[in-house]
């Protein structure tokens, strides 16, 4: 078996630390382009080494991860879970239905109960915008954004840059990132960080990024992102080279936002039909969890050559895999990561 | 506490309607009086500075004297949000009486039975326990019905109702206003507009009621206007701001910083502009501080979560003499601001350095330079907006009835 090396990804990055001189990884934002480029660099040997029979790594060993989740989740938490315990670390999750939150305890007295027992990272997903920025302020360890209400959700922007360059390069194309493609995001807007930090992580990497929702699901102001509003949702695929579906959230919507699923799937339902309007070739995305015959039919998810909704989940594990790599460098005294400022 | 021996202020610039005057100010049982010291007057040399009304600050949410004598404020017309609300005769004459000795509190009557914006409260009775006019509270009442009946009970008790100015259906949950800011942070938000449609519509019912209305806070260019046009028509409509609003932006909440969490929320630069510009024509009337002092329980939070509310006491005149050194306004329209109108809409004799009048009075210097610092705050909890900025403007010297406050 192969293990997976560390800290390089050749000379087209700064070196050592420099190539990533974050403690945290809070939102796409505060990234620049290159910084999105080395993570996806170094998750490339992280795909590698997840498709090997044996794959078990002790590079992380020693060190305990939390995966503070304040907000339910299955799939993401499965992937940082994976990401950690392939890597070595010690994992441990922690739900806030089963936890002193529901007794009243503050968010911030949380985050100091977790810094006490010594994490070498924390992982937090948190119901409301800003939520894991404070606590990372609260803390000295890293501290990973696994979604934070409706404002970022990084490692899925990632993921979905990784999931969509691997398709783009099995077929031959030789891509370092998005140059050219238009990416049409469709579905809710208003309430997804998904949307927002792929927009921001598209637009790095050199995509034109459309929306398409119903004008109750855009936020405002979103132009001012850089991302073409539509709300026709035909007149969006016309030209695209990919399109990412997201699901309605309606647990977070504050009163009635579209009349009925069925008549939402009449509008931005991604039928077969629809899909026939965007690209030949065009790439269907979703972050999931999918809604199947609302916003994606399952002929058009399952569609072979064309969904890469399963690849999504795949690169989801190297993506966690690769950001806890990194974040943990300067903790395991990796050289050329210990010295520098964090920013 | 009465005033026991008359004082006499020299040497110092009296801010009065009608202009600066370098003049002695007089002061006997409890009253401003004209003229010159008299023999046995204790004198204060208020050496060169201004001597100004005290501050009347039509709506805070708490009393929280340590702030309020800080900021030269005398007078405090406290918002019916309490636990339980001011909804209740006997709950209005404890608060009325509970600033004594050093501090007026005018509690304002809620509207509505627990502020529930259905059910009306008993106004009558509240103001003869000492409610000198009528508030809606954080919120505004939905139901126009609820409303029109309000104004014209009011209108009936020549009483001035204080309103929110916010469409409650169009603010929904939400922390910010609609636009880029509140896109790019994920945060709940609703257009700006929910002002104007309030407003709108408390106008019209002013209009058909003929009561006297306040908006404590009109925050947005289209309340500007709407304000601006309902008072040429001769509608009985005031209106009032808070310092954040004319200083601020969206722009400010960038790093979720909870001190910024308003509600109203924070608007656009345009609107700021737009508030200034409605301060400077006179179209706005009152500036107030909307004191709401807010612990780490209720802003360590992240943003939304956070409750909206600024510890403003001590900065409201600050942030107002900023205006004043902007040109935008000058020193007389600034205390008509920030006392004479305020007490005309309760209805006290106070607020102004006029003969007969209460003396509310402040020593003020306007040039003394000092640091706004939310953990040096004299206030109950220091969630300022305007952390670590340098301002200009400190009172020295507060009296209340004649009588000297320890500042």
């Amino acid at each position: 078996m192969t293990s997976p090396k560390n800290a390089s990804s050749g000379s087209r990055f700064p070196k050592g630390g420099r190539a990533f001189p974050h403690r945290d990884l809070i939102g796409i934002s505060s990234l620049e382009r290159h910084e999105i480029l080395y993570l996806l660099a170094e998750a490339e040997q992280y795909v590698a080494f997840n498709r090997q029979p044996a794959k078990h790594s002790e590079q992380l060993a020693g060190l305990t991860i939390i995966n503070a989740f304040f907000e339910n989740s299955t799939r993401t938490l499965l992937s940082f879970e994976i990401a950690g315990k392939r890597l070595g670390a010690d994992v441990v999750n922690m739900y806030a239905a089963q936890s002193s939150v529901k007794k009243g305890e503050t968010l911030i007295d949380t985050a100091v109960t977790l810094n006490a027992m010594r994490a070498d990272a924390i992982v937090i997903r948190h119901a409301s915008s800003g939520a894991v920025g404070l606590i990372a302020s609260k803390v000295d360890c890293p501290v990973l954004n696994a979604g934070d209400g409706q404002h970022e959700h990084p490692t899925q922007a990632l993921l979905d840059a990784l999931a969509l360059r691997h398709k783009l390069r099995e077929r031959g194309e030789d891509a370092e990132d998005f140059t050219g493609m238009t990416v049409t995001i469709c579905g809710d807007i208003l309430h997804s960080r998904v949307a927002r930090s792929n927009i921001l992580c598209l637009q790095a990497l050199g995509a034109t990024v459309r929306l398409c929702a119903p004008p109750a699901l855009m936020p405002a102001g979103i132009e001012r992102m850089g991302a073409q509003p539509f709300h026709d949702f035909d007149a969006a695929l016309d030209g695209s080279d990919v399109v990412m579906m997201l699901r309605l959230q309606n647990e977070r919507m504050d009163g009635q936002f579209i009349p009925s699923p069925r008549e939402y799937r009449y509008l931005y339902g991604l039928t077969p039909e629809r899909l026939a309007l965007a690209r030949v070739d065009a790439i269907v995305m979703h972050p999931g969890p999918m809604n199947r015959g609302v916003e994606i039919d399952s002929t058009v998810a399952d569609m072979d050559g064309r969904s890469i909704i399963t690849s999504q989940v795949e690169m989801g594990v190297a993506i966690r895999m690769a950001c806890l790599d990194v974040l943990t460098r300067k903790a395991r005294a990796v050289p050329g990561w210990g010295e520098g400022e964090w920013v | 506490m009465k005033q026991v021996r008359p004082f006499t202020i020299v040497n110092g610039t009296l801010v009065l309607p009608d202009g600066l005057k370098d003049a002695a100010l007089r002061c006997a049982d409890g009253l401003i009086g004209t003229g010159e010291a008299h023999d046995g007057d204790e004198v204060i040399d208020a050496r060169g500075k201004l001597v100004t009304p005290g501050i009347v600050d039509l709506g805070v949410f708490a009393i929280d004297k340590p702030a309020f004598h800080f900021g030269g404020i005398t007078r405090a017309a406290l918002m019916p949000d309490l636990s339980p609300p001011l909804d209740y005769p006997a709950r209005v004459r404890f608060m009325a009486t509970s600033g004594k000795p050093d501090l007026w509190v005018h509690p304002l009557a809620a509207a509505t039975q627990g502020l529930d914006g259905a059910h009306l409260a008993e106004i009558a009775m509240m103001r003869e326990a000492g409610a000198l006019a009528i508030a809606t509270g954080r919120r505004w009442i939905a139901d126009s019905g609820v409303m029109l009946r309000l104004l014209q009970y009011a209108a009936m008790l020549d009483m001035v109702v204080v309103t929110h100015a916010e469409d409650g259906g169009i603010a929904g949950k939400a922390a910010a206003t609609a636009g880029e800011i509140a896109t790019r942070l994920g945060l709940p938000s609703a257009p700006k507009e929910a002002e104007a449609l309030a407003l709108a519509r408390d106008i019209a019912l002013a209009e058909m009621s003929g009561a006297r209305v306040h908006a404590r806070q009109v925050t947005t260019r289209a309340g500007c206007e709407l304000v601006r046009t309902a008072k040429a028509r001769g509608v009985n409509i005031t209106a009032g701001v808070t310092p954040a609003h004319f200083m601020l932006s969206d722009i400010a909440m960038g790093d979720y910083r909870t001190f910024t969490r308003l509600s109203p929320p924070l608007r656009e630069e345009d609107d700021r502009h737009a508030v200034i510009e409605a301060i400077a024509d006179g179209t706005i009337d009152v500036i107030a501080s909307g004191h709401d002092p807010r612990g780490p329980e209720d802003k360590n939070l992240p943003f939304a979560d956070a409750a909206p509310g600024m510890a403003g006491a001590e900065t409201l005149l600050a942030m107002t003499l900023t205006l004043v050194r902007d040109g935008v306004i000058d020193m007389v329209r600034a205390f008509d601001l920030l006392a004479r109108n305020p007490a005309r809409l309760l209805g006290v004799t106070a607020g102004s350095l006029e003969d007969g009048l209460e003396a509310d009075i402040a020593l003020l210097d306007p040039e003394a330079p000092w640091i706004v610092d939310s953990r040096e705050m004299a206030a109950a909890a220091g969630n300022t907006p305007f952390d670590r900025q340098p301002v200009q403007g400190r009172v020295t010297a507060l009296w209340k009835g004649g009588v000297r406050i320890d500042t």
